[in-house]
């Protein structure tokens, strides 16, 4: 599997590449316009979605600023209901631990459930290293294990295939990991569907070890939760004898009650549903139901460092919706691989430069992947702005400054005529390819807001006319920007 | 140093420019959000649970106590199902017509056992009417949670009004966080291809609700 991201060529010139390649934006297309509609018909039937949003910010605030407090509470409730926990301090020491508790158990195969935190810190690498083999059960995860490939997206990894792709990946692929995909396979979504079920049920039954991630950790009950729509979540996590749950520590919420905010808020922001097919829920182990063992690894990986960061540290109130994706311009035409991490799009943009430093070409270009056109702070449920921590991450990258690195004091030094501006630099041109329609239309939609249009008149229609609208914001980024210094003054 | 006080040393000095609040949790958040969305009577609110189940794809049937034997023989008889999954503390009553064996959930089952059985039968201890969704508790009528799982088929008994509650809010006060629990709203399902989607995956492919009251 070729599911590293080292070497990736800095973000302009991945999404330039991208941007070529017709059917990648046009299955991106169909896909973000399809979620984003939907979503915004989930979103209207609740009439207190604002007050969920602010409910969702404050209790992520609360505990990142009492992060040490509730992680040893979490500690403890996980360890009296029966789990082990561990601490890794970054993505070698967290495989380790999880390479030694599969050894530990005797068995050479383990089945996963979808998880960005073990894609962050290639897991499925460091497992095969030490000769053991994970199965990605998740239908995208599959596709994307399958076609050697990386996942493109939070929600739909394998968004940039489409069906006869699929189709394709699953005759020539399958046989190769276990059972083959039947001979007379089609590309009609329920056969494909039908064919990974089969694929993978063998492996269900007879896994001993499951490996997952969780979306929350419950630090007052010790409960983790997963969000899932397949049913393969739910068989990794209660047929196998040892699950391992690989946990980033900002996934912590201090009370069993916060879940009623994120319950009502994830699955509609992600999937546009209700709510998604199944939730799992389990607090250490059971006596006669789901596996007798159970370790929490908790991930640091760049999040305390992250954390350090005043204005950054608001992206740790991530939970992984996507809804950010689906509405940024950039990333739909970019894609999601352009962004050289396993967190695309907007909170990519943020998220990885602040979790690996901006040392890379790459992760210093990330800030500039950005139009800074708002829509992602508007939509996202627990009201991170991004477009702020973007401008402070690009002030980072050119002129430097106090940063936090593995829990170390550091001066950046300014990135001037350095390699890594020069790739800022070509992010920035490329993202602001029609800087003045780009600004003309922000401001009229700003003014029009309850009108709704559909296109912009005048200069703006170059831009429009190749893409929806997203909701607009009450006043553009730029302005807002001009008037308040970033909220500088106070004034916001 | 170990790495846990690594890491929680690392948080505090992250932390080092915030004041603690002093406040009990209770009040440093606030919750001024709803608890439930909009006014409903009892009737309304069972109404509601059925039309968010159907939407999701579950098959809703409404019958009485006496009823009850008969539509799940029916239900069993339609699927032509030979073998049904009974968790230890299912009502007898409830399959007291049903033809297909019974098959009795005990730990030395394997899944592959599991594998071969058509039908299961289960009670719940929540549904929630605004999202459409059954909460299952590993009470002894709805069993381990791999019994709603491996079978294809589950058929899925609410007591109505008792076990129903209208929002998200109202079932997490009812819920017991020590358990293992597993929400379920509509079969098993995956929008991974072209977002087209697709019912039934790894979970039973088909959901029937009998709204029982
Ligand atoms: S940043 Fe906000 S909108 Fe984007 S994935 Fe995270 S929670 Fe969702």
């Amino acid at each position: 599997m070729s599911g590293t991201f080292v070497g990736m060529p800095a973000f302009p010139e991945a999404a330039r590449e991208a941007v070529r390649n017709p059917t990648l934006r046009g299955n991106l297309r169909h896909a973000t316009h399809t979620i984003r509609a939907k979503r915004a018909r989930a979103v209207g039937e609740l009439a207190d979605w604002a007050e969920l949003r602010e409910a969702g910010r404050r209790i992520k605030d609360h505990t990142l600023r009492h992060l040490d407090r509730y992680l040893e509470q979490l500690e403890e409730s996980v360890t009296a209901a029966g789990g082990t926990v561990h601490w890794a301090a970054d993505a070698a020491e967290a495989n380790r631990i999880v390479t030694e508790l599969v050894r530990a158990t005797g068995e050479s195969e383990v089945v996963k459930v979808k998880s960005m935190a073990t894609q962050e810190i290639e897991l499925n690498e460091a497992l095969a290293a030490a000769g053991i083999r994970a199965y990605e059960t998740d239908l995208a995860e599959l596709i994307v294990q399958l076609g050697k490939d990386r996942p493109s997206h939070i929600l739909v990894p394998a968004i940039h295939r489409n069906r006869g792709e699929i189709r394709d990946i699953f005759a020539h692929e399958m046989g190769e990991w276990g059972r083959p995909a039947p001979e007379d396979l089609t590309d009609t979504p329920a056969d494909l569907a039908e064919a990974a079920r089969l694929h993978l049920r063998e492996k269900f039954l007879r896994a001993k070890v499951g490996i997952s991630g969780a979306n929350f950790m419950v630090a007052e009950t010790g409960t983790l939760v997963v969000v899932e729509s397949e049913g393969n979540g739910r068989m990794c996590l209660t047929l196998p004898e040892t699950l391992i749950s690989v946990v980033g520590i900002e996934k912590t919420v201090p009370t069993w009650r916060d879940l009623e905010v994120f319950l009502q808020t994830l699955p509609r922001s992600s999937t546009a549903e209700r709510m998604n097919p199944y939730t799992s829920m389990w607090t250490g182990t059971t006596d006669e139901d789901g596996p007798r063992a159970f370790h929490l690894v908790l991930l640091d990986n760049g999040r305390t460092d992250t954390l350090a960061d005043t204005v950054g540290r608001q992206a740790l109130r991530c939970i992984r919706c996507s809804a950010c994706l689906n509405v940024c311009p950039v990333y739909e035409r970019a894609g999601g691989h352009a962004y050289g991490s396993v967190y695309p799009g907007p909170i990519g943009a943020i998220l990885s430069p602040q979790l690996r430093g901006t040392g890379s070409e790459i992760d210093a270009s990330l800030p500039y992947a950005s139009s800074l056109c708002g829509a992602c702070y508007e939509v996202c449920p627990v009201a991170i702005d991004i477009p702020e921590v973007l401008v402070h991450l690009r002030e980072r990258v050119v002129e430097g400054g106090p940063a936090v690195r593995r829990g170390n004091k550091v001066l950046l030094k300014p990135a001037k005529g350095h390699a890594a501006e020069r790739a800022a630099m070509r992010a920035a041109r490329w993202a602001f390819a029609h800087p003045g329609a780009l600004r003309a239309g922000q401001r009229l939609a700003s003014r029009t807001r309850r009108l709704h249009p559909r296109t912009l008149p005048g200069p703006g229609r170059a831009w429009s006319g190749a893409r929806d609208l997203p909701a607009v914001p009450p006043e553009p980024f730029r302005d807002w920007w001009q008037r308040t210094r970033g909220g500088k003054d106070g004034d916001r | 140093m170990n790495s846990r006080e690594r890491i929680l040393g690392r948080v505090r000095r992250a932390l080092a420019d915030v004041t603690p609040d002093q406040r009990p949790y209770e009040e440093a958040v606030p919750r001024d959000y709803l608890r439930a969305h909009g006014e409903r009577t009892v009737a309304e609110t069972v109404e509601l649970l059925a039309e968010n189940l159907a939407d999701y794809r579950a098959i809703v049937h409404r019958t009485d106590a006496e009823e009850l034997p008969t539509v799940v023989m029916r239900l069993l008889a339609e699927r032509g199902s030979r073998e049904v999954l009974v968790p230890p503390g299912l009502p007898p009553g409830w399959l007291a017509e049903a033809d297909p064996v019974r098959v009795h959930d005990r730990a030395a089952l394997t899944a592959a056992r599991l594998d071969r059985v058509d039908s299961v039968v289960t009670g719940c201890a929540v549904a929630i009417a605004e999202t459409g969704t059954l909460v299952l508790d590993g009470s002894p009528d709805q069993g381990r949670r791999r019994v709603s799982l491996i079978p294809d088929h589950h058929i899925c008994v609410v007591r109505v009004p008792d076990q129903v509650v209208s929002s998200v809010p109202q079932a997490l006060e009812r819920l017991d966080p020590a358990r293992p629990l597993t929400w379920i709203s509509g079969p098993s399902a995956t929008s991974d291809i072209e977002l087209d989607r697709v019912e039934g995956v790894h979970g039973p492919r088909t959901l029937e609700v009998i709204l029982l009251g």
